[in-house]
């Protein structure tokens, strides 16, 4: 998978030796460095979020498993450009230890590492709770441009950590996707069935309930979003409408149709709203839906164009 | 003792694995045989004089091959267990104790974890607290005390609610089953007994 990701890049981004980790070939000296990661079976998410004007490194797990300490601390290495580097992923356990020990690890080598966590998901009660789902490209997508852009590690944190305090989505699967190594399917789910809230490995959501038309779900998740952070009228939002990796285009952008009528209804306008399958779960079907808050220093970075797999943005 | 360890650890995969599957992801003895195979290779392949050095190599060897959470807790109980272990050569009760009071420290800290969490915190910290009043006693005492405070430990995780770790999505649902990492625990413990008390009968 990892070579075959590295294959459309064209050179611009290498495999780094003995370690499932990527790096950009190109990061300039001084650079604040934007490093990304996590479990496999999320395509293109994180890793394929490397790029242009986005991350310039992730390291890799195996599926919906956090990738080991020698791992981050080699991507670490291999991104670093004596700025320091932001770590930038989901609010996992797993994932927190094991980047935390890489923060350690590359503490000890002199370089100087922050951290940030992307917890988006409005479905798990309180703040520190909160599970990292579809917002992660928004937030990936500011971090990428503030660290292209700004001077120091502190800047990168202070513009990032807006966006990610700007950012709430909620999400709702059909049919549950597979582990490969067992081939065993994450949740149970009847065919008429649909869960709200339901977690990017398929951790309980918020309630079940019988299927219900594409447009009354989509009032149901964008009320629950709205009324998290809150949106009020007059703001101005970037929405992703994100497929869970078997869920049409089709059934895609019907949902964001819907989406912008509720927006309107509400007085927010939209600066951009982007529609595609950027954060999966293997072939898990559902969708959520991610507002970010915008004002004009994030606009800045948003409008940067952006080249990477998992998105190409003029 | 610690290839023997290794050895009896792979042997436990599949108990494992049927523990994890009740609450978890049902990864768990893979990971474990993943690590202690790593771990078995590292150790033959090299020779230590030191425990301090022994137990750090043990860490960062899981902790490197095993992957998700397991790998760093169970991998920073052996590293961060065997940082007052330094020049030590041979394991009495009183170095035991050290290794299990140090390492649990280390787990609780990196794993924000307390008792009660339904995590192996659980096992370990009776097994620590029962080898610190039991630390004048011969080892194979010691070890016997602490593998049965840590069974007891585990035991005891049944009746918990997970708040912490992928198993806390489940709620109430991951009532009487046992932590599998507590489970890991009372076996690692229980397994050195039986290689003390073996060494002790045949010499």
């Amino acid at each position: 998978m990892l070579d075959g990701l590295i294959a459309t890049y064209n050179g611009r981004v290498r495999k780094l030796d003995g370690v499932t980790a990527m790096a950009r070939v190109d990061i300039p000296d001084g650079k604040v460095a934007l490093l990304i990661g996590g479990g496999s079976g999320h395509e293109p998410a994180y890793h394929g979020y490397v790029g242009d004007n986005m991350a310039d490194g992730a390291a890799l797990g195996n599926v919906f498993a956090a990738p080991t300490p020698d791992i981050i601390l080699e991507a670490t290495k291999a991104v670093h450009r004596g700025k320091g580097v932001l770590y930038l992923y989901g609010n996992y356990a797993g994932d927190i230890l094991n980047f935390d020990m890489a923060a350690e690890l590359a503490a000890e080598e002199g370089i100087e590492v922050q951290t940030l966590l992307v917890r988006d998901d409005v479905a798990c009660g309180p703040i520190e709770n909160r599970r990292g789902i579809g917002g992660a490209m928004l937030a990936v997508k500011i971090a990428g441009g503030a660290a292209a852009t700004l001077d120091t590690l502190d800047e990168v944190v202070r513009v990032t950590s807006k966006a990610l305090d700007n950012i709430r989505s909620i999400s709702v699967a059909l049919h549950a996707g597979s582990i490969p190594e067992t081939g065993q399917f994450t949740f149970e789910l009847p065919d008429d069935e649909i869960e709200i809230g339901m977690g990017v490995h398929g951790e309980a959501g918020v309630w079940r309930e019988k299927m219900v038309p594409t447009d009354t779900l989509v009032d149901k998740m964008m009320e629950l979003i709205l009324q998290d952070l809150p949106f009020e009228r007059g703001n101005e939002v970037c929405m992703l409408i994100n497929g869970a990796g078997s869920t049409t285009n089709m059934e895609l952008l019907i949902a964001n149709r819907r989406a912008l009528q509720v927006l309107d209804a509400n007085g927010i306008t939209v600066h951009e709203a982007v529609v595609g399958s950027l954060f999966t779960t293997q072939e898990m079907a559902g969708f959520s839906i991610s507002l970010m808050r915008v004002d004009d220093e994030l606009k800045r970075y948003y409008d940067m164009p952006v080249r990477s797999f998992g998105w190409t943005k003029w | 003792m610690l290839l023997y360890l290794c050895q009896q650890m792979i042997g436990y995969t599949d108990t494992l694995t049927q523990a994890d599957q009740a609450i978890g992801d049902g990864d768990h003895g893979i990971g474990m045989a993943r690590g202690f195979e790593a771990v078995r290779q590292k150790l033959e392949a090299g020779s230590f004089t030191a425990l301090d050095e022994l137990f750090k190599t043990t860490g960062m060897t899981l902790i490197t091959s095993i992957g998700g959470a397991s790998g760093i807790i169970f991998g920073t109980w052996f590293r961060g267990g065997a940082k007052n272990l330094g020049g030590v050569a041979v394991l009495d009760a009183q170095g035991f104790s050290t290794w299990l009071v140090d390492g649990l420290a280390a787990v609780k800290e990196r794993g924000k974890t307390k008792a009660g969490d339904k995590t192996m915190v659980d096992a370990l910290e009776p097994a620590a607290l029962k080898s610190a009043q039991v630390a004048s006693a011969p080892l194979t005492e010691a070890l016997a005390a602490a593998a049965e405070a840590a069974r007891v430990g585990m035991e005891a995780t049944k009746e918990m609610v997970a708040s912490v770790g992928r198993a806390k999505s489940l709620g109430e649902r991951s009532l009487g089953h046992p932590d599998p990492g507590a489970v890991s625990t009372y076996l690692i413990l229980k397994t050195m007994y039986d290689f003390v008390a073996w060494a002790n009968q045949s010499s």
